[in-house]
């Protein structure tokens, strides 16, 4: 649809009326982690996949593989509360710095 | 060859919807136009009509039923007066910027206060800005027949904006005239089957309506809407065309009642154009080119066509039936006088607030006019553009 190509570059004429919105579950297509007020990164070697830090993402901002398994930050997502980085025992998540 | 009758300016509207059988109606009773509501609600308890109507409590409430039922892909139509249309205020807006073609019947009286029931255009002015469509009507016949037209203008693709038809409380409302009615199967045809490209109940393709619209977007949308409202004159009088074709009563922006050689005219709206037209009448027998221009399309406003019908004219009084209370003029003077400075017109002009509160306008006034006019062109001076007519105290 045309609107995901609307951004705020878009000329009117390729606006749609009134603003509307003619897709469903498109939230996905909205980045919110650009209003992200830290960066947590994740230090691959130190992390023994214990499983703690993805399940209190309150963004679900870290993927995890069919083999549950996690994988780096999704930065669109990711606000930056840091909690992963609280219950992470390895200390295996740090703040960007 | 259309159905003789004798119909009040609200029964003539109330039939015209009641032919046009919106799927929607959502209305709260005020004073001059209770009576359109109450009629159709009639025909709907008479099966006449196949129309949902919503007996909402308070004009906000009407107006926000109409959006929801309009979004939703349901043809929709309501009715109110002066504060009935201020209460609707938040909603009116929304209307438009949602570009959703509800059609209203504004049956125009004084705005309160102090409380007053009679017909001025205060309500309708006070919408100009509004981004709705406004039609004037100087009777019966012609608020039937731009209720007629109301839809096939607002739900057109280039346009997809509501729509008021606008006409004098009490003095055409309830003033019982001849009429002449068009069949039911022809306005039917006429009016066609509403279909939205895009509403809320198609399940097959799902849509959100009104997101929040910050900085980077309302310009645009605005833009869009001010760009339909342009495109809106060329559709109106390709609707009126046709309409036409079907009834013979032609419509234009504006109405040219004797223009063509005037010398002194008066340009004005609604019912006024009546009295003006026996006034010009009476002076075009003792040889005074007076002539009138009734403006029908207000909004969009034909500022360069009514500035190019004027062309030949040597003074011109624009009369307003709503002071803008601004120390400058009233609306439609204001407009005419800008669509004559774009076309480098530089005849005098006067403005009149006139009629206010439902203050009777005689033949005998609008004749001083037209002598006040003969005085400028003799005197050379236009020393006081913004004047009243009928005030008491006024020099």
């Amino acid at each position: 649809m045309t609107e995901n190509k609307i951004n705020p570059k878009t000329p009117y004429q390729d606006l749609t009326i009134g603003g509307n919105i003619y897709d469903a579950g498109n939230a996905k297509e909205f980045k919110t982690g650009d209003w992200r007020s830290q960066k947590p990164i994740w230090i691959e070697e130190k992390c023994k996949q214990c499983g703690l830090c993805w399940p209190v993402c309150p963004d679900d901002a870290i993927p995890v593989t069919k083999e549950k398994k996690r994988t780096n930050f999704n930065y669109d997502a990711c606000k930056g509360c840091m909690v992963c980085a609280k219950v992470c025992p390895f200390k295996a998540i740090e703040k960007e710095v | 060859m259309g159905i003789r009758e004798r119909l009040s300016g609200n029964e003539a509207v109330a039939t015209a919807m009641k032919q046009i059988n919106p799927d929607v109606v959502a209305a709260f009773p005020i004073t001059p136009s209770t009576e359109i509501p109450q009629y159709f609600s009639t025909f709907v308890s008479n099966g006449q009509v196949d129309t949902n109507f919503v007996a909402v409590e308070s004009e906000h409430s009407a107006m926000s039923a109409c959006i929801g039922s309009e979004a939703a892909g349901a043809r929709t139509m309501t009715a109110t007066s002066a504060n009935g249309l201020s209460l609707m205020w938040e909603m009116i807006y929304i209307a438009s910027s949602l570009r959703l073609p509800i059609v209203l019947s504004l049956v125009n009286r004084a705005v309160s206060g102090p409380l007053n029931i009679h017909n001025d255009h205060s309500d309708a002015m006070g919408a100009r800005d509004s981004g709705w469509i406004q039609l004037f009507s100087e009777n019966n016949q012609e608020a039937y027949d731009n209720t007629i037209m109301a839809n096939r203008i607002a739900e057109h693709k280039d346009v997809l904006l509501p729509l008021m038809v606008c006409q004098d409380g009490f003095i055409t409302s309830h003033s019982i005239e001849n009429i002449e009615l068009i069949e039911d199967e022809k306005v039917k045809e006429f009016v066609g089957k509403y279909t939205p490209e895009h509403y809320l109940l198609d399940d097959k393709n799902p849509m959100a309506i009104g997101p929040l619209d910050l900085q980077s977007y309302l310009f645009e949308h605005k833009a869009q809407q001010a760009i339909a409202m342009k495109n809106a004159k060329k559709v109106i009088l390709e609707v009126s065309k046709e309409f036409e074709k079907m009834t013979g009563r032609k419509y234009g922006l504006f109405e040219e009642y004797k223009l063509d050689d005037a010398e002194y005219v008066i340009v004005c709206m609604n019912s006024t154009a009546g009295t003006v037209k026996q006034t010009v009448n009476e002076l075009r027998e003792k040889g005074i080119k007076a002539g009138l221009l009734k403006v029908r399309v207000f909004r969009p406003f034909p500022g360069e066509e009514i500035a190019k019908a004027l062309s030949k004219a040597k003074v011109v009084a624009v009369l307003d039936k709503a002071d803008s209370l601004n120390g400058q003029g009233g609306a439609l003077y204001e407009d005419v006088v800008s669509g004559m400075y774009n076309e480098k017109l530089t005849i005098p002009t006067v403005n009149y607030v006139y009629g206010i509160g439902g203050r009777d306008t005689t033949t005998k006034e609008i004749e001083s006019v037209y002598n006040d006019l003969i005085e400028i062109e003799k005197e050379g001076k236009n020393e006081n553009p913004y004047r009243y007519l009928g005030l008491r105290g006024d020099k």
